[in-house]
């Protein structure tokens, strides 16, 4: 019987299922982080649970870390510093690979996955955070846990869950100009809701996707974590494969990627079909990423008190052009959009071209490897002399844990992947779009399509 | 973990749709590397007129006096969006929330919920209006009684039928322990790992290599 990419990647890590529908998945890497992470590996050191496959487990510090140059321990974030010191003592506990503060590889977890080989196409990985899904991108079975599902995995190799429903999301036609992998994203959540997938996970296929390069499936599969799935994955393609094999934990030579595609005649329980060509530069309006329009559109009416208290959270009126609407700060980073393309992409649009007076701008590379690639292009220059700070890797002001923040009643144009209300601040108002429409916004002080200069 | 099989508590009203985790315990309320202190920061940015002051909210269904000791939340559809943080359900935990009526959860949310033995409960959207508008008559006198052993809600009128899924429903009763049921399969999955590294070596990473 044909089978999906997801079937294929589930069958090959199930253990065994029981009963009542509950499987054990056999999980080949994990990866955590100072926020969640250091809390599953005090719990296990306190009951003197080991770690079963230490050599398979990977930490990372991004999330509270401060992102500003000459960083250290120390965060703005209350308490901060606590974690990240907990996640490097159990790290040395457990004896499990640490990229430190300090570490020449260090950055936002999701990157240094891919980045270091430990997700690579036909494994299976978990990371205490619901972006794990970006991984998807490489044909990687890929899923957020909890704390509590951490410490299970870590204990026992696996994960206990019931399989989830399939999705399959084909995109046809090409992209327009200007229009990008998050922008595609911020389309299909706006169509089919917050909720959308269901819980499902989402094989995204078709034309569109199968043009992307490696980095751009990463933004797709990021923003799935916003479209209610389970999970997400792409068939990886010959420059996916090429693009992998050069990560200092990949083998050297493999064999059995070529099947990791979904067979002709495959079933879903549910396909959804976009075209491409339709979706253009898109922006949010309102506090959740499903609230989002064309640059070049008006805010819409406000017809149900979600969209009336979105409106009045964010200071908008209907009918206002959304690329008339002035900004205060604009914001590059997180695992959505910090890797070396999105950076190219932001620093095509500001080379030559300086920011908009009054406009707080921070570009925050998403890895180590980000920022020495783009400083060895001078992409920092054309960032700084555009206006913006250059930072030091982490997840920065994506979200607001009590120490930096824009300011109440800041607006934001953010390449990051969440616009709830407070997210990166107590009442900043942010603008969820691609690293291009973030760039043209700063530039001109208010939302603007990268056509618009 | 406490078992959970009749529930009976004072329900709190939050009908919106997208509630995420990051509304339920904003990230700068995770101040220690623990699962305990939690309950102060749930719902901080609505709970709170000044979060950092804990001056209360008035109007925050949580807050009103009327509400006191609520127990089941109702929520709107895509309830706990967002962070993975099992932070806010350790938050809610420690509020004294033990059932969640939503018509749907984020997934990792929802299995952060059984982890911790508290019930996520699905109930189409007007069924949890219909509980919402029967509460309100009487907050304090018309509490839900929530049977996780007939899948039943009962208040107000008939008693309303919930969907969990079997081996949630049997993990929340027992209150079971995942890592200990997961040890009695241990052979089993050594099985498996020495299958999967003998079919494909590069599986497996050298122990202690450059550590």
């Amino acid at each position: 019987m044909p089978s999906s990419l997801f079937d294929k990647l589930w069958d090959s890590h199930c253990v065994e299922t029981d009963d009542d529908g509950v499987s054990l998945l056999y999980v080949d890497r994990v990866v955590m982080h100072e926020r969640t992470g250091s809390v599953a590996l005090d719990t296990l050191l306190r009951r003197g649970r080991p770690v079963r496959r230490p050599e398979h487990v990977f930490c990372v510090v991004d999330h509270v870390v401060d992102t500003r140059p000459g960083r250290g321990d120390e965060t703005q974030a209350p308490g901060g510093r606590d974690f990240i010191v907990a996640l490097r003592q159990g790290a040395a506990a457990f004896g499990l690979r640490m990229f430190d503060v300090d570490d020449q590889d260090q950055g936002i977890t999701h990157l240094v996955s891919a980045e270091q080989g430990i997700a690579l196409p036909g494994l299976s990985i978990v990371c205490p955070d619901s972006h794990t899904c970006t991984l998807g991108a490489l044909g990687t079975l890929a899923f957020g846990i909890g704390t509590s599902e951490l410490q299970h995995v870590l204990a026992t190799s696996t994960l206990r869950m019931a399989k989830p429903d399939t999705m399959r999301v084909v995109i046809d036609g090409r992209l327009g100009a200007h229009a990008t992998a998050k922008d595609l994203a911020l389309y299909l959540i706006g169509a089919y809701g917050t909720g959308g997938a269901g819980g499902a996970a989402v094989e995204f296929a078709g034309e569109a996707v199968a043009r992307m390069d490696t980095e751009a499936r990463m933004t797709l599969c990021n923003m799935a974590a916003e479209f209610g799935a389970a999970t997400a994955v792409i068939a990886p393609d010959e420059a996916v494969l090429k693009s992998v094999v050069a990560a200092p934990l990949a083998p050297a030579r493999v064999g059995d990627w070529s099947a990791l595609r979904s067979d002709c005649g495959a079933r879903f329980d549910r396909e959804v079909d976009l075209d491409a060509a339709a979706i253009g530069p898109q922006v949010t309006w309102g506090t959740s990423p499903e609230q989002c329009a064309p640059v070049r559109a008006r805010v819409p009416a406000a017809t149900t008190t979600a969209a009336r208290r979105s409106l009045a959270y964010m200071g908008l009126e209907p009918g206002t052009p959304l690329d008339s609407v002035p900004i205060d700060a604009a914001f590059v980073g997180s695992c959505t959009n910090a890797r070396i393309g999105d950076l190219r992409a932001a620093a095509r649009v500001l080379e030559g071209r300086p920011g908009a007076p009054g406009v707080a701008a921070v570009c925050v590379p998403g890895s180590r490897r980000v920022k020495r690639a783009a400083e060895a292009e001078g992409l920092d220059r054309v960032f700084v002399e555009a206006g913006f700070e250059w930072r030091e890797p982490g997840c920065s002001m994506c979200f607001f844990a009590g120490g930096e923040t824009f300011g109440a009643g800041k607006r934001v144009i953010s390449t990051t992947n969440r616009n709830f209300e407070e997210r990166q601040g107590p009442g900043v108002r942010s603008h969820l779009a691609s690293p291009g429409v973030v760039a043209a916004s700063a530039v001109c002080g208010r939302i603007a399509a990268p056509d618009a200069l | 973990m406490q078992p959970l099989t009749v529930h009976a508590g004072v329900v709190a009203p939050l009908l919106r749709a997208n509630i995420d985790t990051d509304a339920i315990i904003p990230s700068r309320e995770m101040r220690r590397v623990s699962r305990q202190g939690l309950g102060e920061g749930l719902f901080a940015n609505w709970r709170y007129l000044d979060p950092e002051l804990r001056r209360p909210n008035p109007d925050f269904v949580l807050n009103r006096p009327e509400r006191a000791g609520a127990s089941i939340l109702l929520g709107g559809p895509n309830f706990g969006c967002g962070s993975s943080r099992e932070y806010a359900v350790w938050a809610l935990d420690e509020f004294g929330i033990r059932v969640i009526l939503a018509p749907d959860f984020n997934p990792i949310f929802h299995k952060n919920c059984v982890a911790n033995g508290l019930l996520p409960a699905r109930l189409p959207f007007p069924a949890i209006r219909e509980l919402a508008a029967w509460t309100d008559r009487d907050p304090q006198g018309n509490r839900l009684v929530v049977d996780l052993r007939t899948s039943r809600i009962e208040g107000g009128g008939t008693p309303v039928a919930f969907d969990v899924s079997g081996a949630d429903r049997i993990r929340l009763l027992r209150g079971l322990d995942d890592i200990a049921l997961t040890d009695t399969r241990a052979a089993v999955i050594e099985a498996f790992e020495r299958n999967r590294f003998a079919a494909h070596p590069w599986v497996r990473l050298p122990e202690g290599a450059d550590r």
